[in-house]
C-alpha cells in the first residue's frame, strides 16, 4: 500500500517537474506542437521518453528504497537493529509491587554475527532485572518472572510496562517496540519492523545481482545458468519449428483446398481456443515429463497459430494478383511459388511472432511443472526453498529472453517482409 | 480473321439464396485489331464481369468470345490485364515485377534485363529498376503495371479502372500515357472507366451500357482519342463536338442512375 501511494506520488511529482523543464527548452518547430486539437488524434501521442526514463529508475528506485538496498543513500525506515529497553512492575503473591528492567538487543540475522548476551546488574527487590535478544521481524517471548523471586507463585504477575498498566490480551507502545500480553501474562516483544520488505519477500536489487553472478559461475542444481535458460530456449525453437514446419504447409493446404479447409476446420476452430497450459496434464499422461512431452506441447502450442496465419495469408491474397499471375502465363505451381507464398509471408511473421510468445511463455509454465533443467525449472525450485532472490532473477531473466525474442522477431521481419503493411 | 470477337454473351450469377443476378445479356462485339474500346456505364452494370470473361477469369453462361479464331477457355498470355491498383507483386522490385512474363516464357535473364529497361524508357520510369513498388507512388506504380502488361506483348491489353485511384493531375498525364501506348505498340484495348470524360477522351469506340441485365445501351464513334495522340490533351477538350458529346452521354449516365435510385426506393 505504502508502495503504490509512493508510486504514485512519483509520477505526478515526475510530470509536473518534466513538464516546467521542457517548458523552458520546448522547440516550436515540430509538426505536432503545432496541432492545436490533440487530445483523441493517436497520431500527437508519441510516447515522452523522459517518462520512460524516469519509469524505469522509479521502479528500480522503489526496489531499493523498500529493501534497504546499499546502491541509494535514502531509504523508508528500516526495522530496529540495536538495544531496546523498557521497565515492568510485577506484582507478587502476597501484593507486593516491584519494578525492574528488561534490556533486549535486536539484530540482524542476514549479517551473520550473532550479538553477545548482555552483562546486566541483577537488581534490587524481589523483581529483577533482564535481557533477551530477538531476531528482526520477529516476536520474543519474554519470561521476566523466571528469575524474579517468587515468580513461579500462583499469584505473582506483571501488572504494567514502563508504569502503564497491562493486562492480559493487551498491548503498549514503548520505544522501538510493541509489547503484547498473552492471556498466560506473558509479555512478547515485536520490535518496530520499519517499512522495509523482509528480504524473504523482496530481497534488494543488488542481493538478486550477486545471486545472478553466482548462480551465473556455479550454475544451480547441477545445471550451470546458461544450460537452464539454453535448455528453455531449445525446446521454444525446436517444438515452434516443428510447429511452423506441419502448420504452414497445412494451412496453406486449407486455403487452397475445399476438401482439407472442410476436414480441418473443426480441429482447428476447436483446438485454437484450448490454452496449451491445459493441456499439460494430458501431454504428462502420454509422454510423461521428460523432453518429448515438452515438445510436443509446444509444437501444439504453435501448430494452430501457425496454421491460421498461414491460412490468412493465403485467403488474404489479393484476387487481382492472382488474375494478373494468370494473364502473364504463370502456371498453378508458379502462382504458389511466386505470388501465394510470398504474399502470405506477413502474415506467417505476425503468426511467428505470436506463437514464439506463446511458446516462451508454456514452456516456463511447463518447466514450473515438472523438469530438471530450465528457466521455469529454476525457479519453481528456489521457491520451494524460499530463495527470493532467484526467483527474481529467473523471473526478470524470462522476461529480458521473451522480449529479446520479440525484437528478433521484429528485426528479421523488418528484413524479410520489408512491405509488410505498406 | 484477326481480332477479338465477343459472340452473344450472357452471365447469369446464381446466388447462395437461391435467387440469381443476370449481369449480362446478349452482348455482341467486335472489335478490329489495334482499336482502343472504352467501356462506360453505372457502378453495378457489369463491366467487370466481362472484362473478366474476355480475360478468360469467367466462363460465360451463353456464348462465346474468339480472338483470333481461337476460343477464349481460360486465362492467357495473348490477353493482358491492367487493375486498378494492388496487383502489382511487393516482394518483388521494379524490375522483377515488369520481367515477370518474360520470365514465365523461360526468356534469358540478359534478354529480360534489356526488355525491363525499353520499357521503363517508354513508361517514363527509366533507371527505377531496383526500387521496390511500395515506395514508388499511385501514378508511378500503374506506370509498373502498364509495362509489366506490356512485356508480356499480348494481343489485347484488357484495363479495369486502371486509373480510377489516381489523383486528377497523374490521372490526365497517364490518360496521354495510355494514348501514346496505343498507337505505338498498335495493340487492341478495352479500357473500362467510370469517368465520362476519360471513355471519351481515350475511346475511338464507347460503349454505353445499361445496368440489369448489363447490356450495350448505345456506341458512339469518336475522333477524340486519334486526335489525342499527336495534341495535348487539354487542346483535345476544345475540339468540336467533345463538350456535346461528354455532356451527352453524361445525361444517359445521369438517367440511368436516377433509375436505379428510383428502383431501389420502389423496394
Ligand atoms: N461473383 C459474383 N457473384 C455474384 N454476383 C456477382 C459476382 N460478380 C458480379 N456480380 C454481380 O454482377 C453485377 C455486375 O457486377 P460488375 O461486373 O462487377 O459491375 P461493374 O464492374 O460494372 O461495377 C453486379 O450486380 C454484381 O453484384
Ligand atoms: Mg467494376
Amino acid at each position: 500500500m505504502a508502495i503504490l501511494i509512493f508510486y504514485i506520488i512519483i509520477f505526478i511529482a515526475a510530470f509536473y517537474l518534466v513538464k516546467i523543464a521542457s517548458s523552458f527548452t520546448k522547440s516550436q518547430d515540430d509538426f505536432t506542437s503545432l496541432k492545436t486539437v490533440t487530445f483523441g488524434d493517436e497520431s500527437a501521442v508519441s510516447p515522452n521518453r523522459a517518462a520512460s526514463f524516469i519509469s524505469v529508475i522509479a521502479v528500480f528506485a522503489i526496489w531499493a528504497a523498500f529493501t534497504g538496498s546499499k546502491l541509494i543513500p535514502i531509504h523508508v525506515p528500516g526495522p530496529f537493529i540495536g538495544e531496546l529497553s523498557f521497565s515492568y512492575t510485577a506484582m507478587n503473591a502476597s501484593g507486593q509491587t516491584d519494578d525492574a528492567d528488561v534490556t533486549i538487543t535486536v539484530y540482524d540475522v542476514q549479517t551473520g554475527d550473532i550479538p553477545d548476551k548482555l552483562d546486566i546488574e541483577p537488581g534490587t527487590g524481589f523483581a529483577l532485572n533482564d535481557t533477551d535478544q530477538i531476531i528482526t521481524y520477529r516476536s520474543g517471548l519474554i519470561k521476566v518472572q523466571k528469575n524474579d523471586v517468587g515468580g513461579k507463585d500462583k499469584g505473582y504477575k506483571v501488572i504494567a510496562v514502563n508504569g502503564q498498566e497491562i493486562l492480559p490480551e493487551q498491548e503498549i507502545f514503548v520505544d522501538n517496540a510493541r509489547i503484547y500480553m498473552t492471556r498466560k501474562g506473558t509479555l512478547s516483544v515485536t520490535p518496530e519492523k520499519g517499512w522495509q520488505m523482509q528480504p524473504v519477500w523482496l530481497p534488494a536489487p543488488e542481493t538478486v545481482w550477486s545471486r545472478l553472478v553466482k548462480v551465473g559461475s556455479e550454475g544451480y542444481k547441477n545445471f550451470t545458468l546458461l544450460e537452464h535458460l539454453g535448455w528453455s530456449l531449445i525446446r521454444v525453437v525446436v517444438g515452434f519449428l516443428a510447429g511452423a514446419i506441419i502448420g504452414i504447409p497445412l494451412g496453406y493446404a486449407m486455403g487452397l483446398s475445399g476438401w482439407f479447409r472442410g476436414w480441418f476446420d473443426p480441429i482447428v476452430e476447436f483446438m485454437r481456443p484450448v490454452p496449451p497450459l491445459a493441456l499439460i496434464p494430458l501431454v504428462i499422461i502420454w509422454f510423461g515429463i521428460g523432453e518429448q512431452g515438452k515438445i510436443i506441447l509446444l509444437f501444439l502450442a504453435s501448430l494452430w497459430i501457425m496454421t491460421i496465419s498461414a491460412r490468412a495469408g493465403v485467403s488474404g491474397v489479393n484476387i487481382a494478383k492472382i488474375h494478373a499471375a494468370y494473364s502473364l502465363g504463370a502456371s498453378k505451381w508458379q502462382i504458389m511459388r511466386l505470388v501465394i507464398v510470398p504474399n502470405s509471408l506477413p502474415e506467417i511473421f505476425t503468426g511467428a511472432r505470436v506463437s514464439m510468445g506463446v511458446c516462451w511463455g508454456t514452456v516456463v509454465a511447463a518447466e514450473l511443472v515438472a523438469a530438471q533443467k530450465g528457466a521455469g525449472m529454476m525457479i519453481i525450485n528456489a521457491s520451494k526453498f524460499q530463495m527470493t532472490d532467484l526467483v527474481i532473477m529467473g523471473i526478470v531473466l524470462i522476461g529480458v529472453i521473451g522480449y529479446a525474442i520479440d525484437i528478433l522477431m521484429r528485426i528479421s521481419e523488418n528484413y524479410l517482409v520489408p512491405w509488410k503493411g505498406k | 480473321m484477326k481480332g477479338l470477337s465477343i459472340n452473344n454473351i450472357s452471365m447469369r450469377f446464381d446466388l447462395k439464396n437461391g435467387s440469381s443476378v443476370q449481369a449480362l445479356k446478349d452482348v455482341s462485339l467486335d472489335i478490329d485489331e489495334g482499336q482502343i474500346i472504352t467501356v462506360l456505364g453505372p457502378s453495378g452494370c457489369g463491366k467487370t464481369t466481362l472484362l473478366n470473361i474476355v480475360a478468360g477469369f469467367l466462363a460465360p453462361t451463353e456464348g462465346k468470345v474468339i480472338l483470333n479464331e481461337h476460343i477464349v477457355q481460360g486465362p492467357g498470355a495473348e490477353r493482358g490485364m491492367v487493375f486498378q491498383q494492388g496487383a502489382l507483386f511487393e516482394w518483388m522490385n521494379v524490375r522483377s515485377n515488369v520481367a515477370f512474363g518474360p520470365r514465365m516464357k523461360g526468356m534469358s535473364k540478359a534478354e529480360q534485363d534489356e526488355k525491363v529497361k525499353h520499357l521503363l524508357e517508354i513508361v517514363g520510369l527509366a533507371d527505377f529498376e531496383d526500387k521496390a513498388v511500395y515506395e514508388l507512388s499511385g501514378g508511378m506504380q500503374q506506370r509498373v503495371a502498364l509495362a509489366r502488361c506490356l512485356a508480356n506483348d499480348p494481343d489485347v491489353i484488357l484495363m479495369d479502372e486502371p486509373l480510377g485511384a489516381l489523383d486528377a493531375l497523374t490521372r490526365e498525364k497517364m490518360q496521354g500515357l495510355v494514348l501514346k501506348l496505343w498507337k505505338e505498340t498498335g495493340k487492341t484495348i478495352i479500357l473500362i472507366t467510370h469517368s465520362v470524360e476519360e471513355a471519351v477522351l481515350l475511346g475511338e469506340r464507347l460503349l454505353v451500357l445499361a445496368p440489369r441485365p448489363g447490356r450495350i445501351h448505345k456506341e458512339y464513334k469518336l475522333p477524340f482519342a486519334e486526335m489525342g495522340v499527336n495534341v495535348d490533351l487539354r487542346e483535345v477538350k476544345k475540339a468540336d463536338g467533345y463538350t456535346e458529346t461528354r455532356d451527352e452521354i453524361l445525361s444517359i449516365i445521369w438517367e440511368m442512375e436516377e433509375e436505379i435510385m428510383g428502383r431501389a426506393e420502389e423496394n
